[in-house]
């Protein structure tokens, strides 16, 4: 309808589909507020469905409150506890901030040392892989062994983890360059930094931003993990705890503010996305509403 | 940077043999994993300065191997290749690359990247900003200066190229079928402004096109390559008017005789087939 609507209006001599790109992308900027309700209530609805449902079971009393405790008792732990909470969140929090930081910075780094020198992809490749498909639960316990119960230990889990997916993005981002851009680059008498900086890195950013998106949601597991083979404080500690005394409320609780904690830092990627790649064709109005 | 040159007005540009480009005795080989391939053999040829040659001939006959022997990307197997009476020895930044895809920066506007030629070569901001509103006005882009790429369409983003490739004044243009995606409409509009623009500035042009009719058009000689291993097979002169008006040139006699020509000569090299 709307494709229609716009090969009427333009004239036949234009050569442009849109006369007014400027005014265009203002409508659209406007509109924001309106199309993230629309793009959220419908995963909005599902989770309030299984909130409902979970309530409902409970309400029933169709499990034991021992096996599935009700969402109000869960809640009112955490309303009980909020600074116990609020600690272990933040630890986790920052254990998780801290792998990602660092996974992003060496994940994008060795994808750009991979690309430009293919020795060392070569060579760096199967440790890479192997890196990855080693249980990552397997060796925490080394890293605590190596480098004590403290910070570091959850940290280097939560690198392992989210650097993968980093590392393979940014790769296949920096590749899928179209190389009639590198030779017009080097037309233009442009150095590799400058080819770099302007064409390739940028061009290479949708591709790392979906690398970062996984990655963001991996992090959150490696510092659970970290946690969980050996810690004194995080939610991974506080859902072992609440394990070992049957305290299904709080154990309810430790995972809900994980999940949540995983979801928001996926959320804040995903922003980020939206303002650095405003050009990109996923934020195209026609694309838009070819989703809806 | 004097922005002012034309090639008309480049003495450097007359050493040793005064030719614009010159192509002596080039062949291109490349290996590939299953055989040697001859891309391009005994080709020679001389370009005077602001000429405009075309070279059609059939696909992977070399073409566009050509030009990215004169633009220095890539490196002749044997034989030379010299711009302005210099050995080409690598990639030149004295030339303006137009490609058949537009090849543009989804993530800048239209004049950001036509601005992209002048960041790489580091101009002075304030000359290239007139620069580039003379170029818009030029190539009728005015009013589309802040689209991006996905919001104008092929003949516009490839009238953004010609204004990135333009940029710098380059003595030499080289441009690799560049209305090949455009409907044959566009083309025309296009063909007719690349002759306007081409008068106006002067530049040397090497078009490779599939269209004998752009050819014939545009050039003053055409070049018939064989097919592979490429070679010249002749150079036409175009005896036409300098002032070409479209629709008149197609009626024209000499056009229909350059056609006529190159048609059969690439008739009659395909048809072994």
């Amino acid at each position: 309808m709307a494709a229609q609507s716009t090969i009427e209006q333009r004239e036949p001599t234009a050569p442009a589909r849109t006369p007014a790109p400027a005014a265009r992308r203002r409508g659209s900027a406007g509109g924001g507020l309106l199309r993230f309700v629309q793009s959220t209530w419908r995963p909005a609805a599902v989770l309030a469905a299984i909130f409902v449902a979970w309530w409902a079971v409970t309400a029933a009393d169709l499990v034991k409150p021992y096996l599935v405790p009700a969402p109000g008792t869960t809640l009112d732990v955490v309303l009980a506890q909020t600074g116990y909470f609020a600690h272990h969140t933040w630890i986790t929090t920052y254990e998780t901030i801290l792998g990602f930081a660092i996974a992003i910075v060496v994940g994008v780094l060795s994808a750009v040392v991979m690309v430009y020198s293919p020795t060392v992809e070569k060579s760096l490749y199967p440790l890479l892989l192997f890196a990855q498909v080693i249980p990552k639960i397997a060796i925490a316990p080394l890293f605590i062994v190596w480098l004590g119960f403290g910070l570091t230990p959850k940290v280097v889990v939560a690198v392992l983890m989210a650097f993968f997916p980093i590392v393979i993005s940014t790769v296949t981002g920096l590749k899928s360059i179209d190389p009639e851009m590198l030779q017009l680059s080097a037309t233009m008498g442009a150095g590799p930094g400058q080819t770099f900086r302007k064409i390739r890195f940028p061009a290479a950013l949708p591709h790392l931003f979906s690398g970062l998106k996984v990655a963001a949601t991996m992090a959150v597991t490696g510092a659970v993990v970290g946690e969980f083979v050996g810690a004194n404080e995080g939610l991974g500690y506080v859902i072992l705890q609440a394990n070992g005394n049957l305290d299904t409320p709080t154990l309810f609780a430790g995972l809900l503010i994980m999940s949540l904690l995983g979801v928001v830092l996926f959320v804040v990627v995903e922003l980020l996305e939206y303002f650095v790649l405003p050009w990109h064709a996923s934020r195209r109005t026609d694309a838009a509403t070819t989703s809806l | 940077m004097t922005v002012g040159n034309t090639t008309t007005q480049r003495p450097a540009d007359a050493t040793a043999t005064g030719a614009a480009v010159e192509i002596d005795q080039v062949a291109v080989r490349f290996r590939t994993k299953k055989k040697d391939v001859t891309a391009l053999r005994d080709v020679s040829l001389r370009i005077e300065p602001g000429e405009f040659v075309s070279i059609v001939g059939a696909s992977g006959c070399g073409k566009s191997t050509l030009l990215k022997l004169v633009s220095g990307l890539l490196r002749p197997s044997s034989g030379q290749v010299r711009l302005h009476g210099e050995d080409v020895r690598g990639p030149r930044r004295d030339i303006g690359y137009v490609f058949q895809r537009a090849a543009l920066l989804e993530w800048r506007t239209a004049r950001k990247n036509i601005l992209l030629q002048a960041e790489m070569r580091r101009l002075p901001k304030a000359q290239v900003r007139q620069r580039v509103d003379e170029l818009i006005a030029m190539t009728g882009l005015t009013g589309f200066e802040d689209a991006y790429p996905n919001e104008l369409s092929g003949g516009m983003q490839q009238r953004v190229a010609l204004c990135r490739a333009l940029l710098h004044r380059p003595p030499v243009l080289l441009m690799d079928e560049p209305f090949g995606a455009l409907d044959a409409l566009t083309r025309e509009q296009m063909n007719v402004e690349l002759r306007r623009i081409w008068r106006e500035t002067g530049t040397t042009v090497l078009l490779v096109t599939h269209s004998i009719a752009e050819a014939v058009y545009l050039a003053n000689r055409v070049i018939v390559m064989t097919p592979r291993p490429g070679t010249v097979a002749e150079v036409i002169d175009v005896d036409l008017p300098v002032e070409r008006d479209y629709g008149q040139t197609m009626s024209e006699p000499e056009f229909a005789r350059a056609t006529g020509r190159i048609r059969d000569l690439l008739g009659a090299t395909t048809t072994a087939e």
